[in-house]
């Protein structure tokens, strides 16, 4: 790690503060991606900003039935909080499916969220990336690539963002509330990470100096269909290979809204209201969900060695759609 | 390749920022201590107070070595500044045994051959205790999944579940909620 200095806040407005006009700062919560890149020299921040003493650890109800996250609860305490496992399943499943019991006890919401790809050539400094360096160049594209992107790429990067709380998030339709220099705003969940564009190593449209204080649930939690399918290299404590997240209210076999997230494919998790469409009005049968994972990922690309991620993709989302067409109010699937 | 060069800072080195002091209560004993702000944990308790037996394996959050528990939950130390855990409460696999007597975990580990080299054990003695207190565990399959995050690369894994296993079990259904 490059020395740096260390400054503890107690508040969102300190923090706002603290972090003013200061690029070269960057917060730490749980820590857990942050110091990882630090020691591998990808972020060398001149200075650390504590927001662990900051009072954003309450989950409580919002005035609209859903439920407010803040922005430093533990991925494990909001996996197993009693509403969220009773309300909003998916969201457990998902965050469950990640990283690894020590992880999830350090690791932040507000984090999670911001964590970095784990794109191999982002991690080695030896190679040029457009996300740590703009302009380098993407060593992915031609290289090894079996963790990369199929949707929404561009030709200076390929990487994916590798949450799984973020793609329950996705078809959640949770709101990110961040605060700053100018207050506070909400960003619907879409819209805070990036596709990479011309711009991959800006990841979100929160702005450097903002804060995440919380994220915020809608009531519906689709808690009586949902599916969280995660395919990996090895069976726990890996990253995907393909996710999906599904969601589905259904009566008498007939399917009023389906959503569906995936993971691992892009460089957000990834949603298409239009494929999606095509689930409402229709029977919950194999034949409807194959229709929709073709059309979800009718735009897909590969990059040679993840060219089986398409064909995976389309199979993955007709499993989960099938999964979550099957439980009725709980229980693992 | 070319593109590449190595950054240097603009005006020469950065100033060495301070050492912080900071008070851990160590395996039940209050220690004081000088860190770095980029002192991690692990090399904290490695380095400057002499306690090897949590080890640093990967550095990186990706085996599970150096678990300890922090307040009773078990976080990895290597991705953990000291100058953050001021005040907490920290217990390593030095503080398990009581008078001279290896914990019951630790004893199952030896009774169950839980181990070849015996590098990653005290990660795996800590994680264990730390999923035990979580209480989420009620199945092997449980134990399996929720100790994924500590590798064995001698492949111990079998006699390791198994020494959880017998401790919960002896520990009077602890495996429950």
């Amino acid at each position: 790690m490059n020395a740096f200095t260390y400054t503890r806040v107690d508040d969102v407005a300190g923090a706002v503060r603290s972090i003013a006009g200061d690029g070269a700062a960057r917060f730490i919560a749980g820590g857990t991606n942050l110091l990882d890149l630090m020691k591998e020299n990808v972020e060398r921040p001149s200075r650390l900003i504590d927001i662990t003493h900051l009072p954003l650890r309450a989950i409580e109800l919002t005035s609209d039935g859903g439920l407010r996250i803040g922005a430093l609860v533990t991925n494990t305490d909001v996996a197993y909080h009693p509403e969220i496992e009773r309300r909003y399943p998916l969201l457990s499943r998902a965050i469950l499916a990640g990283a690894s019991a020590q992880l999830r006890n350090m690791a932040s919401v507000g984090g999670n969220l911001m964590q970095r790809t784990r794109c191999a050539y982002f991690y080695d400094n030896a190679t040029p990336c457009n996300k740590r360096t703009p302009g380098a160049g993407c060593s992915a594209i031609g290289g090894f690539t079996r963790y990369h992107a199929i949707l929404g790429t561009s030709e200076h990067c390929i990487a994916v963002h590798p949450s799984d709380m973020c793609v329950a998030l996705a078809a959640l339709e949770a709101v990110v509330r961040v605060t700053g220099p100018d207050g506070e705003r909400a960003i619907a969940f879409e819209d805070f990470h990036r596709v990479p564009g011309d711009t991959p190593h800006i990841d979100t449209n929160k702005r450097p100096d903002e804060i995440i204080t919380a994220v915020e649930l809608p009531a519906r939690g689709f808690a009586e269909r949902y599916a969280y399918l995660k395919v990996r290299d090895r069976a726990s404590y890996a990253f995907a290979l393909v996710s999906v997240a599904a969601a589905l209210r259904m009566t008498a076999g007939t399917i009023e809204e389906g959503r569906v997230a995936l993971g691992a494919v892009a460089h957000k998790p990834w949603r298409d209201r239009a494929a999606e469409s095509a689930l409402a009005g229709r029977p919950a049968s194999r034949q409807t969900f194959e229709r929709v994972a073709d059309e979800l990922v009718r735009g897909a690309r590969d990059f040679g060695l993840n060219r089986f991620k398409i064909p995976l993709a389309k199979r993955a989302i007709v499993r989960s759609l099938e999964q979550a067409a099957a439980t009725n109010g709980g229980g693992r699937p | 390749m070319g593109q590449h060069k190595i950054r240097t800072a603009g005006a020469g080195p950065p100033a060495v920022p301070g050492r912080t002091s900071i008070m851990l209560k160590l395996n039940g004993v209050a220690r004081q201590l000088d860190v770095a702000p980029w002192t991690t944990l692990l090399d904290a308790l490695r380095e400057a107070l002499d306690l090897t037996g949590t080890k640093k394996g990967c550095d990186h959050g990706q085996c599970g070595a150096c678990t300890v528990l922090v307040d009773g939950h078990r976080i990895l130390s290597c991705l953990t500044l000291a100058v953050m855990k001021d005040g907490a409460e920290v217990t390593t696999i030095e503080g398990l045994a009581q008078d001279g007597t290896l914990h019951a975990l630790q004893q199952a580990f030896i009774d169950h051959d839980a181990f070849q080299c015996g590098y990653c054990t005290p990660g795996q003695i800590c994680s264990a205790l730390g999923l035990i207190h979580e209480g989420r565990a009620r199945t092997a399959d449980d134990i399996r999944e929720l100790m994924s995050g500590n590798l064995c690369r001698c492949g111990a894994y079998p006699n390791i579940l198994a020494a959880i296993e017998s401790f919960m079990n002896a520990s009077d259904g602890v495996r429950a909620r």
